[in-house]
């Protein structure tokens, strides 16, 4: 894949023009209405579904607190095993530690399992640099790769694409990365994964390196779990000769016990199923059975500077179930792409900015890429207070404040960009903190009322845009108490008090 | 320093804020949620498991023990099988009715050899009600991982209700991590088109499940 | 009884129209209210666009202003929400800054006697039929801010149930937020715009006159783009809705606070 998320425009540009799609716009709609009811079925069955919300968020929280510790463990675990270890402190030592790997076996091939980490570091545009292809197999990867595109959800990175759309690429691309498209296919959803099928067995079949994510790492046993549908996961995690795993730290669990509450949580949250068709668990290699050689690569990029922050560090519980994603009002509306990251929707809006630094002028624009009504943290299955965060990371913009970058604490400044905002602000709150000075300008605006007009000028047509202004009446509230009850209350409660104009 | 202590020392000075005296173990994960969903006796908790496996498109059939051979010689023949992989350690019986080439499991047989392969048929380690799913741990009677994906088509016995637990937390305990584990719900299935469920990619596409009642 | 009205600053200066109705509706049943005129915004618009420290003055204020009263009630669920969850959120920040306890004294006094209308008719006083009368058609659409961080669930239907002659009408799609979102609605216009659309073609098929809300913000919104689109639906308070009587409703037509707040859009 050629595309990359990076230098994307800030959200509100790329949602303006996204919103205007109008197949878009269809797709999406359908999409996320489908899954958002049978998400809600699926979780209704279990009467103990707060409590496993509760315990999932508690793990994680315990797992964070004493991640050093975890990892450390883990790293061990693994190793007895029979497994290597990694540790990659950035994207870029990452993407050299997994291009060394695969050059020492020799190939120039790979098959890969859909992964949000080496989405999140661009593997595979490594990859490519150093002469390796990478194809995905995954059968939503595999659309957004043969047609030359970015993912847009994270479960399904192809949501932006309807069987009509899939078609059509599965016809005009296919053949030039291995077996054609069936003459005759047709948009029929089974067709098309069929032809999925036939064209990735080949490369099942003939790979030698494996390059997988994993959903949960298991630190007391070393064990690695990868949650998937199609197969897919269990081709490239059994048949090839190595298998390597790029892993962000956070997917770290304590206990094999844990995996109860999170195998209960994921795939009623992601898929809306009991349990999703496949799960894989490995600890190290087997004998005969399996990848002879297994490599974890633990991966920061951004994650211990997330950790740094008490109040943003939830989000390092996320699971990648991609419910917030269905529910969200603003991911229907303007799509994953808008959010210029593989990690799209209300997750996105608070880890992106995180991962990479607020300092960005799109990175600056997620965290009010939200009306914060909620209803993602309402679905989250592992109670992440996505609006906290959002409003967290708003201060971190406009007011600045102390920050992790690379390990290292920095106090931010302010961002450029919202001087007259900062300023409206404060006079906002001083006036609000001195209501005789406010009731004057709400006297004046009262009796200016008829010459207001309809729609505004300057930043002002953001609203009047779409909406008309709300008239102003003749007599606010507080006016009209005090003509009709002033003289009521001798206490003195309702006569002006202090903070007139000075 | 090497990746490992830089993302090792940026953790620490991360969680300046979580006080010095606490463990690994602190704090307590409240773990009040259920074992169990509902109480189903032996029975009902097999019923339940055929029904959610038949939801997600699993062929479910039942039998006793006379009746196995039986049983996987006719699913065999109305598949049009000629050959099946048979894991080292299925009970012989099992298969003593099928007219059929039956192929080891061997270390050196090669993914695209058995890609050649019509069916598997296997045990497992256990299969949990509610979720409708079956266990598979590499035991001697399932086999390696890979003799259960590549052929297309999946016989796997079930004994009730000797290997049915209830829930996923009545599994892990069973289960060892040691052991590479599948964990299989129904045939291999996509929602990457539209969002909407589709049986059938690149596992086996066809799975038939064998609950097999104690004699 | 005796009740302090937090009125909210945008019901302050453009729908007083609600104001006045909290009152009628609550001295009908026996309340007596008060209005603190030291009382001003809640600073929700400046903490949620990431204005925390000018938010500050306001938790002060809001303290000073109802510090003798027991109760406070307003109608806004997000006005609610604001003190109720943030308040507690902006003081603990001020105490991790060094900043000592007095935010933190002030949200614990303000947190437990904020109440939002419907909650303090349901909850405190106990009445689901307050005696009011609306003769018309009205779909309820359960603000964001009500629905998920008060919890208000179903006691504005229920209130709204036991209004004499009001035909209620189901909002398809109800808990899908209207996208109003305070700044959001100028900081993201397009896809603001978009959700309003979809919002106001919801309301629009159900075919009531009238949409009925807990909050003023979001109906400045609805009602603003369904002025905007020329349709007749009106946007209106639910406060007004339950101040509403009989008598009241021979003097002239019910009514709606509209894009326009008093006197509908120009």
């Amino acid at each position: 894949m050629s595309g990359s998320h990076l230098g994307m425009p800030a959200f509100p540009r790329a949602a303006a023009v996204s919103t205007r799609d109008s197949l878009l716009r269809a797709n999406l709609a359908h999409a996320t209405h489908t899954i958002r009811d049978k998400r809600a079925r699926a979780v209704a069955e279990l009467d103990d579904w707060a409590q496993l919300r509760a315990a999932g968020a508690a793990v994680k929280d315990r797992t964070l607190r004493h991640l050093d510790s975890y990892l450390e463990q883990l790293e061990e675990s693994v190793i007895a095993a029979g497994g290597r270890v990694h540790w990659a402190a950035d994207a870029e030592e990452a993407n050299r530690i997994v291009t060394r790997l695969v050059r020492e076996t020799g190939e120039r091939e790979v098959v890969k399992v859909k992964s949000m980490a080496t989405q999140e570091i661009g593997l595979n545009e490594a990859l490519a640099e150093a002469g390796i292809r990478a194809y995905e197999t995954d059968l939503a990867e595999l659309i957004v790769q043969l047609g030359d595109d970015l993912p847009s959800h994270i479960l399904v990175p192809a949501i932006h694409r309807n069987r009509s759309e899939i078609r059509d690429i599965f016809r005009r691309e296919m053949g030039s990365w291995g077996r054609p498209a069936p003459d005759g296919l047709s948009d029929s959803p089974a067709e098309l994964a069929e032809a999925a099928r036939l064209h990735l067995r080949e490369k099942f079949l003939t790979a030698k390196v494996g390059i997988s994510g994993a959903n949960f790492m298991v630190a007391e046993s070393g064990t690695l779990v990868v949650v998937e549908s199609e197969g897919n996961g269990r081709m490239c995690l059994t048949l090839p000769e190595t298998l390597i795993s790029v892993v962000g730290i956070e997917k770290t669990v304590p206990t094999w016990q844990d995996l109860e509450i999170f195998l209960q949580l994921l795939p009623r949250s992601s898929t809306a199923e009991r349990m999703n068709p496949y799960t894989t668990t490995w600890t190290g290699t087997t004998d005969g059975d399996g990848p002879r050689t297994f490599h974890l690569v633990l991966l920061d990029n951004g994650r211990t500077d997330t950790l740094a922050d008490t109040v943003g560090r939830q989000a390092l519980r996320c699971i990648r179930c991609s419910a917030c994603l269905n529910v969200c009002p603003v991911y229907e509306r303007a799509g994953g792409h808008a959010y210029g990251s593989p990690y799209p929707g209300p997750i996105g809006a608070i880890l992106t900015p995180q991962l990479r630094g607020i300092e960005g002028s799109l990175e600056a624009s997620l965290p009010y890429a939200s009306s914060l009504c909620g209803a993602c943290y309402e679905v989250c299955p592992v109670a992440i207070d996505i609006p906290e965060v959002l409003v967290h990371l708003r201060e971190r913009v406009v007011e600045g404040g102390p920050v992790t970058r690379r390990g290292t604490r920095t106090v931010l400044k302010p961002a450029k960009g919202h001087a007259a905002e900062r300023a409206a602000m404060r006079a906002a709150t001083w006036a609000f903190d001195h209501p005789g000075a406010l009731r004057g300008g709400m006297r004046l605006a009262s009796r200016t009322r008829r010459l207001h007009p309809r729609r505004l000028p300057g930043p002002g047509r953001a609203w009047s845009d779409s909406r008309e202004l709300p008239a102003v009446p003749a007599e606010s509230f507080r006016d009209w108490w005090r003509r009709t009850r002033g003289e009521q209350r001798p206490d003195g409660s309702s006569t002006e008090q202090r903070g007139g104009v000075k | 320093m090497s990746g490992r202590d830089v993302v090792l020392a940026r953790i620490r000075r991360a969680l300046a804020d979580v006080p010095r005296g606490e463990g690994p173990s602190d704090p307590p994960v409240p773990r009040d949620y259920l074992r169990v969903h509902g109480s189903r006796t032996a029975g009902q908790n097999v019923d339940l498991l055929a029904e959610n496996l038949a939801e997600y498109r699993a062929i479910v059939h039942r039998c006793g023990p006379g009746g196995l051979p039986v049983l996987i010689a006719r699913l065999l023949a109305e598949r049009g099988a000629r050959s099946v992989v048979v894991p080292a350690g299925l009970e012989p019986g099992w298969l003593a009715g099928a007219e059929v080439t039956r192929v080891p499991d061997v270390p050196s047989a090669t993914a695209r050899e058995l890609d050649a392969v019509d069916s598997v048929v296997t045990g497992c380690a256990l299969a949990i009600a509610e979720t409708g799913t079956i266990v598979l741990d590499a035991g001697p009677d399932q086999g390696r991982r890979r003799i259960t994906l590549v052929p297309d088509h999946h016989i796997c016995v079930v004994r009730v209700p000797g290997q049915v637990v209830s829930s996923v937390p009545e599994a892990l305990p069973r289960l060892s991590p040691d052991r590479p584990l599948t964990w299989i719900s129904g045939p291999s299935a996509t929602s990457d088109i539209e969002l909407d469920r589709v049986e059938g990619v690149h596992g086996p596409r066809t799975l038939e499940v064998i609950l097999l009642a104690a004699g | 009884m005796r009740v302090a009205l937090f009125v909210t600053c945008i019901n302050d200066t453009l729908y007083p129209r609600t104001g006045r109705a909290v009152v009628t509706l609550l001295e009908r049943l026996g309340v007596e209210v008060d209005f603190p005129d030291a009382q001003s915004c809640c600073g929700q618009p400046q903490f949620n666009t990431g204005y925390r420290h000018a938010t500050e003055p306001l938790v002060r204020r809001f303290d000073r202003a109802f510090r003798d009263h027991e109760y406070v009630v307003t109608p806004s669920g997000s006005c609610a929400a604001m003190v109720r969850d943030n308040y507690p959120r902006i003081a603990a920040k001020a105490a991790a800054e060094g900043r000592g306890r007095e935010l933190t004294d002030a949200a614990a006094r303000a947190v437990p006697k904020t109440y939002e209308l419907t909650e303090f008719l349901v909850d405190v006083l106990k009445v689901t039929d307050v005696g009011a009368y609306y003769p018309h058609t009205v779909t309820y659409h359960p603000t964001c801010h009500g629905l998920r961080m008060l919890g208000l669930g179903d006691r504005p239907r229920r209130l709204l149930e036991h209004v004499r002659g009001l035909e209620l009408r189901e909002l398809p799609g109800a808990e899908e937020c209207c996208g109003f979102g305070g700044t959001f609605a100028v900081k993201n216009p397009a896809v603001s715009a978009a959700m309003g659309a979809d919002k106001v073609r919801a309301v629009a098929g159900t075919g009531a006159s009238a949409v009925c809300t807990v909050d003023n913000s979001c109906l400045m919104h609805i009602g603003g783009t369904l002025a905007r689109q020329g349709s007749t639906v009106r946007p209106v308070h639910i406060a007004e809705i339950l101040a509403g009587t009989e008598e009241g409703a021979q003097g002239g037509a019910v009514s709606g606070t509209a894009a326009g707040a008093e006197g509908g859009p120009r």
